[in-house]
């Protein structure tokens, strides 16, 4: 499994044709205190870089973007209940949702946590 | 000092960057016959203070006041009787003069009052939650289809045609820029089009809008219809412009509305020419995040007593810009006080014993008023307000009662002006203000009418 980075903060982890996608925790702690997230549903067709989830902290609302094209196969439903878990477990529990890719290739552009890690230092 | 401190050079530079010659060019957009070319022809340049007030108090004694003579007009807008207390309380300076604050959370007094003002339409409404007011109940039933599209991810709405033609209008007017679809048909008399509704209701469609009591005063049972919208991912939003009825019949909340906005200017609010009014707007709660407004919500401060805040306000477009859930980020706060203060006075006994006022003096009305020959009533059902079908043109009509000083109600002919049904239809209201006098005057003098 291979897990790339967005400039917009998104992380997306590829599991053959199909992919895990949340934010970084380099993304929670800019936004806060996590009070509510809303994750795409079932079928939905994303399209990279268009809106897919809502994540609100207590100081401000954001949009996540789609790191891919895709066709959502999953959405994290534990969010509802404990939208914190994007504080607490960001990349791992706070996942927002799963998408089956239409086009790999598309993965080429984003960084890897190297570069993205660079990037952030960069910031 | 003068007010507006630009010299002609700022006013050129300004234009200069703008890339305009002269500041008549910023105004090409308003069309050459509507624009002023010199004084207004006919209107004297001078007069004294005296002379203007004597003038226009003779010019305002040429209306027929709503006070003053036998009043039975409604359609959306009803002449209740309003406490003097209820007017004293908010000219009160702490609530006057409090604009919806900058540090929303220094102004508790404020604040607390919106938040006891939402809990009140919440409860009347029979729903979770309500925000802290819109402008009125037009933009109020707008703004909650745009709020079931989001809510839906569609954008066909089902508008009955028993809905205000006035709320269909605005409702239409913001279609054209948002690119929903709106069903709409004129009303009937030969009965609601509930049944219709219930059998368009399919996947592709966004909400349905009821009015309750409808535009002719008919009262259904939404239940059937809310259960439908649910089947199929839709939402029902039901319009109440009359919320002194909810203390009489079920509330559409409890029938399963999932949006329930209205007019609030019934209680509290004078009929004021029209306007300032009060919209009301509560919803599910589930579907707070999508809903439009101001919201208060109650906390604990630091030292854990009861205070208020300005809650999820990332909705709102100071935050979520573009993104918000409406571009309304105010609220009709002085009339929602006024709503606020009338509905504390009446408390729960209060209103059910005014709305069964109300529904005796209409049911009275009705009694009276069909007893004047070749006059028929399209009502199965009311509260206080009724559908008469005349033999002749209401309009007509309307305008006879009005020259022997009685405001007998509102003609269908004028909400609906191209209909050969409606133009018998006459919308009477009849509220806790009509007499019995008032019921007989009018009777005889449509009666004469009539003859």
């Amino acid at each position: 499994m291979t897990r790339y980075f967005t400039d917009e903060h998104e992380w997306i982890e590829v599991d053959g044709t199909s992919a895990t996608v949340g934010i970084t925790d380099y993304a929670q702690s800019q936004l806060g205190d996590i009070v509510f997230a809303e994750v795409p549903a079932v079928g939905a067709k994303l399209t990279k870089g268009g809106d897919a989830a809502v994540v609100e902290s207590v100081k401000a609302a954001s949009d996540v973007y789609a790191p891919v094209s895709g066709t959502v196969i999953e959405g994290n439903d534990a969010l509802a209940d404990d939208p914190s878990l994007v504080n607490s477990d960001p990349e791992g529990a706070g996942w927002f949702f799963k998408i089956e890719l239409d086009d790999a290739s598309q993965l080429d552009g984003l960084m890897d946590a190297d570069a993205y890690k660079a990037f952030v230092e960069g910031l | 000092m003068r007010y507006l401190p630009l010299t002609d050079q700022d006013r050129k530079a300004m234009l200069g960057v703008i890339g305009a010659n002269s500041i008549d060019d910023l105004f090409v957009d308003v069309p050459e016959e509507a624009r002023l070319d010199g004084p207004i022809a006919g209107l004297p340049m001078h007069a004294s203070e005296m002379a203007v007030e004597r003038h226009f108090a003779g010019l305002a004694r040429q209306n027929l006041a709503a006070g003053d003579h036998p009043f039975f007009l409604g359609a959306g807008a009803y002449k209740h009787h309003v406490p003097a207390s209820v007017d004293h309380l908010i000219q009160r300076g702490e609530f006057l003069t409090a604009y919806t604050p900058y540090q929303p959370e220094i102004a508790q007094g404020t604040l607390q009052m919106l938040f006891e003002f939402q809990t009140q339409v919440a409860r009347l409404f029979g729903c979770d939650v309500a925000n802290a007011s819109m402008y009125d109940g037009s933009t109020a039933c707008w703004e909650a289809i745009g709020m079931a599209g989001r809510v839906t991810k569609r954008k066909k709405a089902l508008l009955s045609s028993g809905l205000h033609p006035h709320y269909v209008s605005v409702a239409r007017t913001m279609a054209r820029f948002t690119g929903d679809t709106l069903d709409t048909a004129l009303p009937s008399f030969d009965g609601t089009d509930i049944e219709q509704l219930i059998a368009a209701v399919d996947g592709e469609t966004s909400c349905v809008v009821v009015q309750y009591p409808d535009i002719l005063g008919r009262i259904e049972d939404l239940s059937a219809i809310a259960a439908k919208c649910h089947e199929h991912g839709a939402l029902l939003i039901a319009v109440v412009t009359e919320p002194v009825a909810l203390g009489a019949i079920r509330s559409p909340g409890e029938m399963g509305a999932d949006i329930v906005v209205g007019e609030g200017q019934s209680l509290g609010v004078g009929l004021q020419f029209g306007g300032p009014y009060v919209g009301l707007f509560a919803c599910k709660e589930k579907f707070v995040r999508q809903m439009p407004g101001r919201l208060c919500g109650e906390t604990v401060d630091a030292e854990g007593k009861r205070g208020f805040v300005l809650t999820l306000s990332t909705r709102e477009q100071h935050i979520r810009r573009e993104k918000a859930t409406s571009n309304i980020c105010t609220n009709s706060g002085l009339c929602a006080l006024a709503f606020s203060i009338h509905m504390s006075l009446l408390g729960e006994r209060g209103l059910r014993d005014l709305a069964a006022l109300n529904h005796a003096n209409a049911v009275r009305a009705t009694e009276r008023l069909t007893q004047v020959p070749g006059v028929g009533i399209v009502n199965e059902s009311f509260f206080n307000e009724f559908t008469l079908k005349l033999p002749v043109n209401a309009r007509e009509a309307v305008h006879k009662l009005a020259e022997r000083k009685i405001l007998g109600g509102v003609s269908l002919g004028r909400l609906y002006p191209d209909d050969g049904q409606l133009e018998y239809g006459l919308l009477v209201a009849v509220t806790e203000v009509v007499t019995d006098e008032d019921i007989e005057t009018f009777a005889d003098a449509l009666q004469e009418i009539l003859s």
